[in-house]
Parts: structure tokens; sequence; C-alpha cells
């Protein structure tokens, strides 16, 4: 295992040809292009073996995969923004029918006004869908969690989307270390599904559910949705066994003391870690890295001796607040002593969240009362 | 029979449905080794209500739009596994396929997958109760085209979606109808035996309730299609047309019109009735003519 410079997306592309992935649907969208654009290569060069396939939208890269690992045959596809908004529909039916699909999302924003920077408006939106949400903060991690991905996803019979940040983790050069085959063949086992579409043994996929059977169907989705946090949380350690790294416990990572938390995912929490090292040890960083299923105890224990907490969320739900925001005070509603938590919308559309940015939010956490939103357009 | 069996009785259909046939007829020809990818519609919803279901071979539903794509899927995960024999099958109504999923099936024929295509045509969204789809014929009255005071039913002609599949240079096209099952059936076998690219079958099914036509007429109104020249049933391979059936003399429009509650408001408009026998005139002629000069149609593309 070496680490070399390489870009993100070229990164996630070696992840993905170390999986056994055996058809790779593709579709252009920036700024997830490039991931797919390094498989077509490999895949040229007869360095991965499998079928990669180009489809003419989203809608058909999702449904493609879906019926590949239905057949039997481990896959991949990556998109972000609208492209993740036009596969909507399909993202639903392959949780509802419990295929174990793994994709990679490059966050950015959704239009309008048209926008190809980032922030998590696009994956934040998909949040009811049934699929499992992994938030990532380096090229590494992204790298790790798509290996993780494939583990969880077929262990728990779930889809498991893998959100990276557009440009600031596809485009940027980072040392990363790639895994061995040898230790991925080790970590992760061959695709081998129960159930899938087999002349041998004929079975109906996709069924008409009336009311009662329905919701029993849903009511165990959500169980299964619920049960799959323990999944990510060992898969986590099973992965630092192997490869010796670890995030946090799979599902939530702190960094820092301090008495006033910050919340939040994805790259930007390097910047805050940077920042509470550098300038503010008051402060203590809660990064989520599970957003789906929602790690409610696991939040709860790690604020539970701070005095204030505050949000910062990269999308919003319009009319509302930022969507982190309101589920982590769900969470603290079930605490004893609740602190004062706020919230900063950040990062829209690519603006960037500076030191300058973070200054600006501690201080005006400390002048606002509890249950301020505030989105915050810049420097 | 035996074939038969791979399309289970007891399934939900109305009395007369022309799906079904087509359904029955279709799965005897493709045989066991098959896997069936469906799109959303009346042959979903009344086959598979959970935990029941009518088909004895592998079947998979996901969306209404997607059908093409998902079984362009389960055929390249096939080939990565080493089995090249088994046959992939998309298959769903004009509305899920040359409406709403026209994009997917577009894109699996201009990539070639070796899948088979096939769309029963209804003329219109018959599991939503019969609404206008493209395939809807001109004149047709649905609940949303009704034949109003001002407007005579549908406005535009039925959109023909075995010849766009011919122009994206299938390797085989084929129109076919349940009143000529043997013609059906063999379409269907060749289809299979023409592996290694994408092959599309466009099948008309007569929707007896939507179309309102009497439910013991449905195989009577599907000939007359034929008969009145509305509905050809040809090939294309390697881009030669065929015609596999030539009426000597083509009835009068009015008996298919008679015969259903959709054209009831122009059954005696002889305008209208001209406008559709000269648009079967000029179709059959330039039909014809194309299987008579041996035209390749994929020197067109």
């Amino acid at each position: 295992m070496s680490e070399k410079v390489i870009e993100g997306s070229r990164a996630i592309a070696e992840a993905v040809a170390l999986c056994d992935v055996k058809v790779i649907a593709a579709y252009p969208i920036t700024p997830q292009t490039h991931i797919v654009e390094a498989l077509a290569r490999m895949h040229a060069n007869g360095e991965i073996d499998c079928e990669f396939v180009n489809t003419e939208a989203e809608f058909s890269s999702i449904s493609l995969i879906l019926g590949a690992t239905a057949a039997g045959a481990r896959s991949f596809t990556a998109t972000s923004s609208q492209g993740l908004a036009l596969m909507h529909e399909v993202l639903f039916a392959a949780a509802g029918l419990r295929i174990p699909l793994v994709m990679v999302v490059a966050n950015r924003a959704l239009s309008a006004p048209i926008n190809i920077w980032n922030d998590h408006q696009d994956s934040v939106s998909q949040r009811d869908n049934g699929w499992i949400q992994i938030y990532c903060e380096s090229v590494q991690e992204a790298v790790d969690s798509v290996i993780q991905a494939y583990k969880i996803a077929e262990e728990c019979l779930l889809p498991t989307m893998v959100c990276i940040d557009g440009f600031y983790l596809t485009h940027v050069y980072e040392p990363v270390s790639i895994p061995s085959k040898e230790k991925v063949e080790r970590f992760l086992p061959k695709f081998n599904p129960k159930y899938k579409l087999d002349p041998e043994k004929p079975l109906t996929f996709g069924a008409l559910a009336f009311p009662k059977d329905y919701a029993r169907i849903r009511k165990q989705l959500h169980e299964a949705a619920l049960r799959s946090k323990e999944v990510v949380g060992r898969v986590n350690r099973e992965f630092h066994s192997i490869f010796g790294r670890k995030y946090g416990n799979g599902m939530v990572e702190t960094y820092g003391s301090g008495e006033t938390a910050i919340i939040a995912a994805g790259s930007v929490c390097g910047t805050i870690k940077h920042f509470i090292e550098h300038e503010n040890k008051k402060l203590s960083l809660v990064r989520i890295r599970l957003f789906r299923p929602f790690p409610r105890r696991e939040i709860r224990e790690a604020l539970e001796d701070k005095e204030s907490v505050i949000v910062i969320d990269r999308s919003v739900s319009l009319g509302n607040a930022g969507t982190l925001f309101t589920e982590v005070r769900d969470v603290l509603y079930e605490m004893d002593k609740r602190p004062k938590v706020t919230n900063f919308i950040l990062g829209l559309g690519g603006v960037d969240v500076t030191r300058k940015t973070l200054r600006y939010v501690i201080e005006k956490h400390g002048k606002v009362s509890s249950g301020h939103v505030e989105i915050v357009e810049g420097d | 029979m035996v074939g038969r069996d791979y399309f289970s009785p007891g399934h939900r259909t109305c009395a007369g449905c022309g799906a079904a046939i087509a359904f029955r007829h279709v799965l005897e020809a493709l045989g066991r080794d098959v896997i069936l990818c469906q799109s959303t519609g009346c042959m979903e919803v009344t086959t598979t209500p959970y935990p029941e279901t009518s088909f004895k071979v592998p079947w998979i539903h996901v969306l209404f739009e997607n059908a093409a794509s998902v079984a362009s899927g389960v055929k390249r995960a096939l080939l990565k596994q080493g089995n090249t024999h088994t046959q992939v099958v998309a298959i769903g109504g004009d509305g899920g396929m040359a409406d709403i999923g026209f994009g997917a099936v577009s894109g699996a024929l201009e990539r070639n997958e070796d899948i088979i295509i096939i769309v029963y045509d209804t003329e219109a969204y018959s599991n939503t109760g019969l609404q206008r789809s493209g395939e809807t014929p001109l004149f047709a009255a649905t609940t949303t085209t009704p034949a109003g005071k001002k407007i005579p039913g549908k406005q535009e002609w039925k959109k023909n979606i075995a010849m766009i599949a011919a122009m994206h240079g299938a390797k085989y096209v084929a129109t076919a109808n349940i009143a000529y099952w043997q013609d059906l059936q063999s379409k269907v076998k060749k289809a299979k035996r023409l592996a290694g690219g994408t092959r599309f079958i466009h099948v008309f099914s007569p929707c007896p309730v939507g179309w309102h036509v009497e439910s013991c007429n449905t195989v009577k109104v599907a000939r007359l299609a034929v008969e009145t020249g509305l509905w050809i049933l040809y090939e294309i391979e390697n881009g030669r047309l065929k015609i596999n059936y030539k009426p000597t003399k083509f009835a009068p429009v009015e008996e298919y019109f008679k015969l259903q509650g959709r054209f009831k408001h122009v059954v005696n408009n002889k305008e209208a009735i001209k406008l559709v026998e000269n648009h079967i005139k000029e179709t059959w002629e330039e039909m014809l003519r194309v299987e008579r000069e041996k035209v390749n149609l994929l020197k067109l593309i």
C-alpha cells in the first residue's frame, strides 16, 4: 500500500475498480464526470473487466445498474445534482426492491439558478428514500467509503450513496493511499445475492402491494434502514482492522473538546478542524458521516456535555431551515439539559467557507438566541 | 401446449383483454430460458398482486419508463456471469415504451443492446382509464381527447414506433397482432434466434373496455385493423422490409370504426373516413414500393 498524489475522481475510480464491479453505467454531469471518464479509460485499456455502458440519461444509468445488480452483478454509477434529481423515482424503487446499489454523488447545487458548484442540496433532498448516505471529508475517506459501501449495502440489502463534495474532493489532488487488491478481497466478499433474476429459480420482483402489505413492507424497509446503522459501525471497525484507518465510530466523528460544538458534514469539516486547531480551542466538531440512517444516539452522546451547538448546513429546506439543523434539534429535544442551538447555512452553490466565515459564525452565535437560522452569503 | 404455463391463468385482466392474449403467446414463444423486465401498466398490476404472480419465469418490474434500461442492465450482468443463452426481454405498453419510456427504448436501440423489446399497443393509457397516448389513432376518443362538440377526439396521427425503432438500425423489427397469433409467435421465435442486437416487436392489442368494444369482439377488431390496412403486418430484417400479409381488398374503415365506441362520433363522418382511407392508401402504396424496390432502410441512416 503506497501513497500517491492523484485527483479525487481518479482515486474513486481506482476504488471502484478494486471492488470487482461487473457493470458500470455512465452519464456526464459536472462535477462527477471525471469519475466515469477515469473508469472509461481503465475499461478501454483493459485494466478493469466489466461492462461499461454509456446511457442516454442518468435515469437510465441508475435503472441499468438496478437491473444488473438484480441479476447478480455488482455495479456502479456516479452522478451529481440534476442527475440525482432525475434519478429520484428510481432511488425509491431501488430501496423498496432492496437492491444493494452503490453510487457516488459528487455533491452540487440544484437549479435554479443553474450552478455547477458544491453544496449538499442534491443528496440531502434524497434523504427519505431508504438509501444509506455517507458524507466524506477527504479523498482518502471517499476511497475507503466506496469499498465499505459495497459491504454495507450487500449486507443490509439497502442501496448506499457515498457523498463527496464536488470540486473540493472530485478535482483536488491529494496524497491518497490506494488499498491493495489482496486486502480489498479479504475485506469485501464476492457478491453472491440470495435472491436474483435467474431462470433456474424464477422469482417475481416488484409486485403490486395492496395497502396492508404495502404498510408492512415499508415498515420492514424502515426497520432495515435503522438496523443498518450497526452495520456501518461494524464495517468501519473491520475496515480499521485490515487497512488501519477508521472514521470516528463510522457514524459520527468528534474532534476537539471545546464546550461549543459545531456540527457539520463533508469537506468543510477539514476547514473546521483547522480552525479549531489554530484559532479557537473552545470549539469542538461533531462530524456527521452517516446522515441516513440518522445516528440519533451517537449525536446525543457526542453533545451530552456541550453548552451550545452550531449546526452548519450546506443545504436548506426552503421555507423552514437547514435540514441537518432541524434533525439535530430534534435529537436535542430528547436530552435532559438542552443546549442552545443555532443554524448557519454556508457555502450554497460553491461559496467558499473560510476561516473568516467561521469567525463570523462563532461571533454571531454568541449574540443570537437559540433557534437562530441564517443563510450566510459569503465573506 | 406446455409453453402457455409460463403465463398462468388467474390473473386479473378484464374480460376479452387483448394484451393478455399477447402475453400468453409471447411467453409461450419465448420459452423457459428468459428474464422479463416489464414497465408499469395493466399487464403489471393485473398479473402480480402481492404475494401472487402469473409469471413462471423470472420477472422484474421497477417503474413505468425504464424497462428497456433495466433489461439492458440484466443482459450485461448475465454476460459478465458467462450466461449467453438467457433471453432478456423488455416489455411494456405503448405509454411505457413509446411515450414516457421512449428515451430508455431509444437508448437501448442506439446501443444495440442484445435484448428483445416488445410493445403491446393498446393505443392509450389503459391502466389509468384510457387516456390519450402517442399511439392513440386519429379521431379516437379517450378520456383526455373526448369526442366533444368542437373537437372530435384525437387530432394527431398515431406514432409509428416500429419504424422509429427501425431507423435506429435495429437488427430486427416486426409488427404483430393478437388476431394473427401464429405470425406473432413466429416473429418472437425469430427475434430470439436473431440474437446479437436489439430486436423490436410492436404488437397490436385491443383494449375492449377502453375502446368500448364488446369483450367477445377483441380478436375481430384486431383482425379488422389488419383487413382495413390500418395495421400492417411486416418485418424489417437487415434494413429490408417484408410485408407478411397483403389483403386482396381492404375492408371499409367504417366496419372497423362501428365496432368501437371510441370512433362512434366519426363512424358517419364521410370526410373523416376519407381522410383515414387516403392515409391507409398512401402508406400502403409506399410500403409496397419499399418492399418491391428492395429499399435498404439502413442506407437512410
